[in-house]
């Protein structure tokens, strides 16, 4: 195997991983919180739409990233208001967000079908980018790519080494407790609820603007559902995110390298490959009984009210 | 005012500037608050000095903890004033109590099992430069005050008594003017009690007022310049707790007589022998948790056995072996009425005639979101035959819990009434009932009276004497050296994971079972003064 091709694979994976990690870590920080928001897939649909639309528009990427996170932000904030303010059922206003975003997107994006923009730009330093193999993969990618990256550090920072990072995790495990001491719950949930909408929406843009950089309907084909698994597969620990989110990439890839390569596998068998991934790695985790209890959120999903 | 003269020794107090012994530090004036179906506070007044330390006595459900809220800004009042040093102020949350300098220990709800000890402490300091280098803090706190306690373990392997400890470090550490106390003392041996004691008037000497709330009231009487006494909601009496007796106070609180426990037995030292458990070893599943070693012991029908110790020396290690939850190595290791049952679980342990009271009794005493009846067959559909060939009998369930609630006057709407609905002390006193009527031979109860007012805490010790008396065999796993000593025929004690033999209570005095918690096996060894 010559370097163009290893060189052109890993650069796929990262691709596929992107989005993946974008989305999952606006959620974790979403379900740290307590709060569980099954509309990534929705929120993704709305930010790749947005994005597309207003870059197509304004010729402008920076403004179509920034519309995209604000898209799926005003989605997190519709969820928000009704779990937190109304307190409706998390699961299930999730699930119809998901429904919702996706009919939205799609009688947004009507008009965009089969029109192309120009993908995301790489980074270009002169030299650097042009060494072999280390170039593209290290100096060459999108913004988006090292913004993901970035997240999640700033991510991890954020919620173990600062006080607000500390106060997030406490109201996710025990919003009366919280309370109790006097901090604003139903606040601190609304701000994760729109971090964690607006990180969906770069996903969908990473998706719309450098993936395959045009719109089509139902184009995150899933990948919201995997985000989320992937929390639950980190067991709300960013380290761990990232490297479930390129494991799942890197899995997503290959069953396309074994189709071309002609092993004789069936194809049906090979692009199972990452939902069995996922499934396999999922009971090894749990076989560890404390690692899940001591790590997911004991207030996910319960709804607060305060007394008073 | 006691305060301000007493501040006289050489280790420079905290004088402060503003304290103003002439006009109380906050005062209380007609506050009252009502929720849906019930007034919880009426018109109560209550004024705290400075340096003094006032009681706060009263049932539960007579509306201390809702004074006490209102007090801390979680909840507002709908009618009245809250002075603070003369000055009207409208406490909107805790935060703005904390900047006054109220502080809070909780007894319920206010700590974060999936962070460390130190985590903890630091959300509850709201002023940035007070989380600097705070774990030194709090381990300096800690040892000054006789309160051990590692800085860098998970809430969720603490017991009960360590994350008390938390809580009382956690103010201590704001320098607070006012403290409240929710019942701080239950869960420490008397040694350490009396140490805390001293802190307490220490802090009362440096000019902090103290509100204590209690059900122990020798503590009280011991402690407390005055006691303000509740009773549904309305200040029933104002007193000097030092010299009015004990039984006059509780009977204020729960407005009727109190009658004491009695006993309608000798133990018969030649009755059968019920409960064995013979050289039980079993390593803790939790991480952090106590390893049993060597547990031997052995309990007659008609007796009752007490086993004290400080909270995290292996009691709910030794509850989960006893019950089945967790199995013992060999069969032989526990054997009821002759059957080993070691390696049989809760349910076959029912079927050959125990019963258990745990320790926690939400989610694991009863299930919060259930019906007290379906709570009541969960545990007594075995030996009350409330199934039949699968099927739930409805109406011998609701009857069983109906005989529930009025045999241990459990106060909620009916059966049909969701277990989070009631109080703690109700619900206490409902598992207790449902576990005796069902007439086992042998009942292992843990902390039967944990956060049961001195009412409820009478009811249900009578009804483990009655029991015995009915030829039961009864351990009690408890932290209350007062509970134990007046109930155990015999009592040891646990320490570390190991039982020292047990001991007629006659023979023993509470001063050898303190050193015993202290550990006698040498772990967690109380800081001795």
């Amino acid at each position: 195997m010559d370097s163009a091709i290893l060189v052109s694979i890993l650069l796929s994976i990262v691709s596929a991983s992107t989005p993946l990690l974008l989305a999952a870590t606006g959620e974790l920080v979403t379900e740290r919180s307590g709060l569980l928001n099954l509309g990534v897939e929705g929120m993704m649909l709305v930010g790749s739409v947005v994005g597309f639309a207003v870059t197509y528009s304004t010729g402008s990427a920076l403004l179509g990233v920034v519309a995209a996170a604000l898209g799926g932000a005003a989605m997190a904030l519709v969820f928000s208001f009704l779990t937190l303010t109304l307190l409706a059922n998390q699961v299930a206003t999730g699930l119809a967000l998901t429904i919702f975003g996706i009919g939205l997107a799609a009688m947004m994006g009507a008009g965009f079908v089969g029109h192309p923009v120009p993908k995301l730009p790489g980074l270009h330093i002169p030299g650097l980018s042009e060494l072999p193999v280390v170039g593209p993969l290290l100096f060459g990618q999108d913004a988006l790519v090292y913004f993901s990256f970035l997240a999640l550090f700033g991510t991890t920072w954020f919620l173990f080494h600062t006080h607000g990072g500390l106060v997030l995790r406490a109201v996710g495990d025990s919003h009366d407790a919280a309370h109790a001491i006097g901090y604003p719950v139903i606040r601190i949930r609304y701000a994760a609820a729109l971090f964690g909408g607006a990180m969906s929406g770069l996903a969908g843009a990473y998706l719309s603007l450098s993936y395959t950089p045009m719109w089509a309907e139902d184009m995150t084909a899933g990948r919201g559902w995997i985000a989320l698994a992937l929390v639950v597969f980190a067991t709300w620990r960013p380290g761990r995110l990232l490297l479930g989110a390129y494991l799942f990439g890197g899995i997503t890839i290959l069953q396309f390298h074994v189709q071309t390569l002609g092993i004789g596998v069936p194809a049906q068998l090979v692009s199972m490959l990452p939902y069995l991934a996922t499934i396999v790695v999922l009971c090894i985790i749990s076989t560890d009984r404390g690692r899940i209890r001591l790590n997911a959120p004991a207030c996910l999903g319960r709804p607060f009210h305060a007394a008073g | 005012m006691g305060g301000a003269g007493g501040v006289g020794s050489a280790e420079s107090p905290v004088v402060r500037s503003d304290s103003n012994a002439d006009q109380p530090l906050l005062s209380l004036r007609g506050i009252g608050k009502t929720f849906p179906g019930c007034i919880a506070n009426e018109a109560i007044d209550l004024d705290l000095w400075p340096g003094e330390i006032h009681a706060l006595l009263g049932e539960n459900g007579a509306g201390k903890s809702t004074l006490v809220k209102i007090i801390y800004g979680v909840l507002k009042p709908d009618a009245g004033e809250i002075r603070w040093q003369g000055r009207p102020v409208a406490l909107a949350n805790p935060a703005q109590a904390r900047a006054l300098g109220i502080g809070m220990v909780f007894q319920h709800f206010s700590l974060f099992e999936a962070l460390t000890v130190t985590e903890n402490i630091a959300l509850g300091l709201t002023d940035p430069s007070q989380r600097r280098d705070l774990r030194h803090r709090i381990v300096a706190i800690a040892d000054a005050y006789g309160l051990p306690l590692d800085p860098d373990r998970v809430v969720h392997d603490l017991s009960v008594g360590e994350r008390q400890r938390i809580e009382i470090v956690r103010c201590l550490l704001q320098d607070p003017r006012l403290l409240i106390m929710d019942e701080p003392t239950s869960v420490l041996t008397p040694q350490e009690a009396e140490r805390l004691f001293a802190t307490l008037r220490r802090l009362a000497a440096e000019g902090c007022a103290i509100l204590y709330i209690s059900h122990k009231l020798d503590e009280i009487r011991a402690l407390c310049e005055r006691a303000t006494i509740l009773r549904q909601g309305r200040v029933v009496a104002t007193c000097d707790p030092r010299i009015e007796d004990s039984r006059y106070l509780a009977e204020l609180m729960i407005g009727a007589e109190l009658a004491a426990p009695s006993h309608g037995r000798r133990p018969d030292f030649d009755a059968a022998t019920r409960l064995v458990v013979a050289h039980l070893t079993r390593a803790s599943d939790q991480q952090f948790g106590t390893d049993l070693h060597d547990i031997t012991f052995d309990v007659r029908a008609g007796e009752i056995l007490g086993i004290g110790g400080i909270a995290g020396n292996g009691q709910s290690e030794l509850m989960a072996v006893l019950s089945g939850e967790v199995l013992a190595d060999r069969s032989e290791r526990i054997t009821l009425d002759g059957q080993p049952v070691g390696r049989v679980g809760p349910d076959g342990r029912r079927a050959c005639g125990a019963c258990f009271v745990p320790e926690e009794r939400n989610d694991h005493g009863a299930v919060r979101e259930m019906t007290l009846a379906e709570n009541a067959f969960l545990s007594g559909h075995r030996r009350r035959n409330l199934a039949r060939r699968g099927i739930i009998d409805r109406l011998r369930t609701l009857l069983f819990a109906g005989e529930v609630v009025s045999d241990f006057d459990v106060r909620t709407s009916g059966p049909k009434a969701e277990a989070r609905s009631l109080s703690g002390g109700n619900l206490q006193k409902f598992i207790v009932g449902r576990e005796i009527l069902q007439r086992p031979g042998v009942l292992v109860v843990a902390q039967p009276t944990w956060g049961v007012d001195a009412g409820a805490a009478a009811d249900i010790h009578q009804a483990l004497l009655n029991l015995a008396d009915t030829g039961a065999a009864i351990v009690i796993i408890s932290q209350d050296l007062d509970e134990l000593m007046m109930l155990s025929d015999r009592i040891a004690v646990i320490a570390g994971g190991r039982l020292s033999p047990p001991r007629p209570v006659g023979e023993v005095s509470v001063a050898e079972i303190g050193l015993l918690m202290g550990g006698v096996h040498g772990s967690r060894v109380a800081h001795a003064s």
